[in-house]
């Protein structure tokens, strides 16, 4: 490859390549599921190309044009905007396969949209990684707003619809109401919305205006789903499973904490972080959603309500992360996005996986079913562990960084929070495969005969993110790397 | 300069307040057009006052000895009315012929009549 | 011809309208089409020169200012010109089949005739360097305007037209006699004559009487909340290609009238320290923003929808130029610009609408993003850029905007712009939510608007997204508009 800019050109190129290319083969299901794999392959290898660049130190970078004058369209690939591109990038081909199994298992309309929506969404996801200002980063975050709109409403029915209002509503009030706010503010205070090392707005104002600018911010990015702007994620459970899995465990949830993280680091700074007087409150408050969230989880029955739940208050751990305004915090956070990332999407894979292949969307009807879906419940077992912080799973590293990072901030308390949540979500994530496996299926419920594993492509699916959950718990190096070159540049 | 002394501004002010009065509170459509008419005259009768110069005779130029010390009025008001009173004309002709259509589609001109005519 | 090009500008289409008045109805459309690509030929040369050269004077007929009337381009001027000519050039070819659809065809002809005498109207005011002249030509586009909107389909077109008809000439009265106020204590008509000998009289109580008829009147034919009461009826009953082309540019055009008397004639100390103009403007653009907002979200008929949210835009622009900076000002005249390019692909999408299922109302709209994907499409693009999601104009506007706001330490402000954007992504969404999640009534069938009609409405559409995505060059022939306006004349 020649340039890196160029490199980064093709990268965001090549989703929405695809995309037309689902357009144009929208009639043959087969070619147009094969062109998606081969781009998403081939955005994921682009997407290596530029690890290795920033594994040496480089920070491949591609200017545009100005928008405004001052204010650049314009794209720089580093370490913790890399942790989110390689998330989205590899599972996007992943779950397309896993999609192929599912939209045909489940008799699915409009998949030629569906694919083509969801291609322009990785596009979205790798713009906001990229994004070398807060100008580019708002204009992808907003444009992935959009562009999950149809695929959140893929069913068009009432629900579908009303759903879609809150995902709206909450995503594009708080991002404009707030996050443009601050955006705008930060401008008028810094002369520049860059992202830089260090941060750019020390200096520039009273700690009060500072300390309000970060609650703008922290609450203006609605996708990170702090409570009370966490009512958009359950309600996007309405989508396609397929979705739910990569957007809202995934693409859409991450570029929302992402973002907090890099204004955190790159707009703020640690330093400047650590002496705002707002930044322990905003820390508390994301202790309260990542508690909240827990026991709201418990309550529910329907299994994806109850997962989205369980993202809600795991993407708190990364606000949290960010707030602590420690290295330990910061390594913790960015890890957590890729260990979340890998357990929470084989949990929805497998959800879904039980959804065609035993219509089953309550837990308390998957009593027994485990004998039948050995593999399915067996990943989702896998992605428990990861998303409880046990071993032999990925997100135990994340745990002990975040828990060593309260420790460095000198704030037991929220060491304590991460315990409790812990313990909640030993009970709420493996009541599922424990009923699984050892209950009997209720007395004459005969709707479990004929029922067989989920699609193959699904089950491949499933296989490779369970296994990579497992995989970083003995290899987290790629993470942890990047993560601390994040907070010793 | 009295009050009185200001007895066209007067004049003008008190056609200025019934024209508007006219154009608001009547719902007859011609006769909201007849209001807005006097308003309009008003403001022209202002202007042609601004214009007049005490003891000034028209803006005609004398030739010669005469001219000595002739106080000549204002003629560029009285031009500028000239335009307005064209506009106002075909302010009106539009307002008429709009009522005219008006009344042929609602059968018409009391604005309280039309059922669906109000704003 | 290059000397002449200030008064050609206005003339050739003046004298085209009479032409096009005696001709049948398809070359009156040529004539008009004629006119219009004209005077944007005409006024993008004037840019160009006066990029280059700076203010142009032009005396008309030889007569020097301030005696005779004076033409004065500069980049604030020549930049309003550009839109309401760039609307007109647009928007002439898709009214060719609209209006064949909406007017009988024996009024057609006369229909090309007023559209040219509006276009006229509006250059010429934007021209001008005389006050009394700007009455003219105000009175030659709203004239026009009126007999255009009486055309509309519905017979309440006759009442909106009728009404609009006596609040306009209210408002023009206001004007004249503000116009004549300034005559009698200045002896002159000319603007910048005006504002040299002004603030020697600024201290007679004739003045601020004078620049008070003037703003009732100027934000009268603006429809600035609460003057705006003719404004929707009159969009929602024209002809479409008329609400189309008076939405994006009569407004607008007002505006920059009020901007030329605030800060060219009356000078922006006397507007805001004497006057304390923003005292009364800012609560004003306020309450359009917030209150006309809401009552958007609440109309069934799309076209008055997008009426009141009109006025809720003009109230962004007044935000702007109340704030009395460099900054509001570009805001202003940058909105001025964007607002004219997304309310007229809205309205034109309406249009198509109106052409192809003869009617505006939202229930009728059910399903239509399927059997007009095209013209949802362009209604869905004009409306992102009316919420002002970024890489649209209307994030642009919003960039500049808020950031005045804050720059005077207004952050309240700040925050009522972003919810005014809000509530426009709920009464866009509205119409959204009807055209893709219910489905078309399968009785009779609608087909996707010919394409004569769907290309200049897909032109505005990308230029809404081409500014937005690269707005150097609106941003910096605003900021220099507006430098021009605020620093006084060169």
């Amino acid at each position: 490859m020649s340039s890196p800019g160029l490199v980064i050109a093709f990268t965001l190129l090549l989703p929405v390549f695809g995309a037309l290319l689902v357009l144009v083969f929208g009639s043959k299901p087969n070619v147009r599921e094969a062109a998606t794999l081969l781009v998403g392959a081939l955005t994921f290898w682009h997407v290596r190309e530029l690890l290795h660049l920033v594994q040496e130190g480089a920070r491949p970078r591609l200017d545009l044009f100005e928008v405004v004058p001052g204010v650049q369209l314009a794209f720089e690939v580093e370490p913790l905007g890399m942790v989110f591109a390689l998330v989205a990038s590899f599972l996007w081909p992943v779950t397309t396969l896993y999609a192929i199994g599912y939209m045909r298992g489940h008799h699915e309309e409009n998949q030629t949209r569906f694919f083509f929506f969801f291609a322009i969404a990785i596009a979205g996801a790798l713009g906001v990684a990229f994004s070398a200002n807060l100008f580019t980063l708002f204009l992808f975050y907003e444009f992935l707003t959009f562009c999950t709109f149809p695929l959140v409403t893929h069913h068009q029915t009432e629900e579908a619809k009303r759903s879609g209002r809150i995902y709206l509503g909450i995503l594009l009030g708080t991002s404009v109401g707030l996050q443009l706010l601050a955006i705008i503010w930060t401008w008028q205070l810094a002369g520049t919305v860059d992202f830089r090392v260090g941060g750019i707005l020390a200096g520039t104002a009273s700690a009060g205006v500072l300390g309000a600018i970060l609650v703008l911010y922290v609450y203006g990015v609605g996708k990170a789903a702090l409570m009370p702007f966490h009512r958009w994620l359950p309600a996007a459970m309405v989508a396609p499973t397929p979705v739910s899995a990569l957007l809202h465990a995934v693409a859409v949830v991450k570029a929302g904490v992402f973002t907090v993280m890099k204004i955190a680091v790159y707009v703020f700074g640690i330093d400047l972080l650590g002496t705002l007087a707002t930044t322990p409150w905003l820390a508390w408050a994301a202790a309260t959603t990542i508690i909240l969230g827990s026991l709201v989880a418990f309550t529910k029955d329907n299994l994806k309500a109850r997962l989205a739940y369980s993202t809600i208050s795991q993407l708190s751990y990364i606000v949290l992360g960010a707030m602590l305004a420690t290295e330990m915090g910061i390594i913790g956070g960015g890890m957590h996005i890729a260990m979340h990332a890998f357990g929470k999407i084989t949990l929805f894979f497998a959800a879904g996986a039980i959804m065609v292949a035993a219509h089953e969307k309550k837990i308390s009807g998957m009593h027994g079913l485990g004998r039948t879906m050995p593999v399915t419940f067996g990943a989702f077992f896998v992605g428990s562990l990861s998303i409880i912080g046990l071993p032999p799973a990925g997100g135990s590293w994340s745990k002990w960084f975040l828990g060593m990072g309260t420790l460095e901030a000198g704030q037991i308390g929220l060491l304590a929070v991460l315990m409790v949540s812990s313990l909640l979500g030993l009970y709420y994530l493996l009541e599922v495969p424990v009923k699984a496996f050892f209950f009997k299926p209720p007395e004459g419920a005969h709707h479990h005969e004929g029922i067989k594993e989920a699609p193959l492509p699904s089950l491949i699916a499933i296989c490779i993110t369970a296994a990579a959950t497992v995989g970083f718990f003995f290899w987290p190096d790629v993470w942890y790397d990047l993560m601390v070159m994040v907070v010793n540049q | 300069m009295t009050a009185l002394g200001l007895f066209n501004y007067w004049a003008v002010i008190v056609l200025m307040m019934v024209g508007f009065y006219t154009l608001i509170a009547r719902g007859n459509l011609v006769k909201k057009l007849i209001g807005l008419n006097i308003f309009q005259t008003a403001v022209i009768m202002m202007y042609v006052s601004f214009g007049k110069v005490t003891g000034g005779t028209a803006p005609i130029l004398v030739e010669g000895e005469a001219a000595e010390g002739v106080l000549y009025s204002n003629p560029i008001p009285h031009v500028l009315m000239l335009t307005a009173i064209v506009v106002g004309v075909a302010t009106l002709a539009l307002g008429l012929s709009l009522v005219v259509r008006i009344k042929e589609a609602y059968g018409t001109i009391e604005e309280d009549e039309m059922r669906d005519g109000g704003l | 011809m290059r000397e002449n090009l200030p008064a050609l500008l206005v003339v050739v289409p003046l004298l085209l309208a009479p032409v096009a008045a005696l001709v049948g109805r398809k070359a009156a459309w040529a004539v008009a089409a004629a006119a219009c690509w004209w005077s944007l030929y005409a006024s993008i040369a004037l840019l160009q020169r006066v990029r280059a050269e700076g203010t142009i004077s032009y005396e008309m007929g030889g007569w020097a200012p301030p005696y005779g009337i004076e033409y004065r381009i500069d980049l604030a001027n020549i930049f309003v010109a550009i839109i309401v000519a760039l609307i007109g050039a647009v928007t002439i070819p898709y009214a060719r089949k609209s209006i064949a659809k909406e007017i009988s065809d024996d009024r057609g002809a006369l229909f090309y005739a007023a559209f040219i005498l509006c276009l006229t109207g509006l250059l010429g005011i934007a021209v001008t360097g005389d006050v009394f002249n700007v009455f003219v030509f105000l009175e030659i586009s709203s004239l026009s305007a009126y007999s255009m909107i009486a055309l509309g389909e519905d017979r309440r077109a006759l009442t909106a037209a009728f009404h609009y008809l006596i609040m306009g000439s209210v408002g023009a009265s206001f004007i004249v006699i503000g116009i004549g106020l300034m005559y009698v204590m200045t002896g002159t008509l000319n603007m910048a004559d005006l504002a040299v000998r002004l603030p020697e009289v600024a201290d007679n109580r004739t003045i601020p009487v004078a620049f008070t008829f003037l703003t009732v009147g100027i934000t009268l034919k603006l429809a600035l909340f609460p003057l705006h009461l003719w404004l929707p009826n009159a969009y929602t009953y024209a002809p479409s290609a008329v609400t189309a082309f008076i939405a994006s540019t009569a407004t607008k055009v007002a505006v920059y009238l009020l901007l030329r008397f605030f800060f060219t004639v009356f000078g922006e100390t006397f507007s805001f320290e004497v006057m304390e103009l923003d005292r009364v403007l800012m609560p004003l653009s306020i309450v359009a923003i917030l209150a006309m907002s809401l009552v958007a979200i609440y109309q069934a008929n799309v076209k008055r929808l997008l009426a009141f949210s009109s006025v809720a835009q003009i109230g962004y622009m007044v935000l702007g130029i109340s704030f009395g900076s460099v900054l509001g000002v570009t805001a202003g005249i940058i909105h001025l610009f964007n607002h004219a390019l997304m309310k007229g692909a809205l309205f034109m999408a309406m249009g198509c609408v109106m052409y192809s299922v003869g009617s505006v109302r939202i229930e009728k709209m059910a399903g239509l993003g399927k059997v007009m994907p095209w013209t949802m499409a362009a209604f869905v693009g004009g409306g992102l850029s009316l919420i002002g999601v970024p890489a649209t104009v209307g994030f642009v506007s919003k960039w500049y905007l808020v950031q005045a706001a804050l720059e005077r330490g207004l952050w309240p402000v700040a925050g009522v712009v972003l919810i005014g954007s809000l509530m426009a992504a709920i009464y866009i969404w509205k119409v959204v939510e009807v055209a893709y999640f219910q489905s078309p009534d399968p009785d009779y069938e609608i087909r996707e608007a010919p394409l004569s009609m769907l290309i200049p409405t897909w032109i505005l559409v990308a230029a809404s997204f081409y500014f937005g995505i690269d707005a150097s060059l609106t941003a910096s022939v605003a900021t220099q508009a507006a430098e021009t306006l605020i620093g006084g004349l060169p």
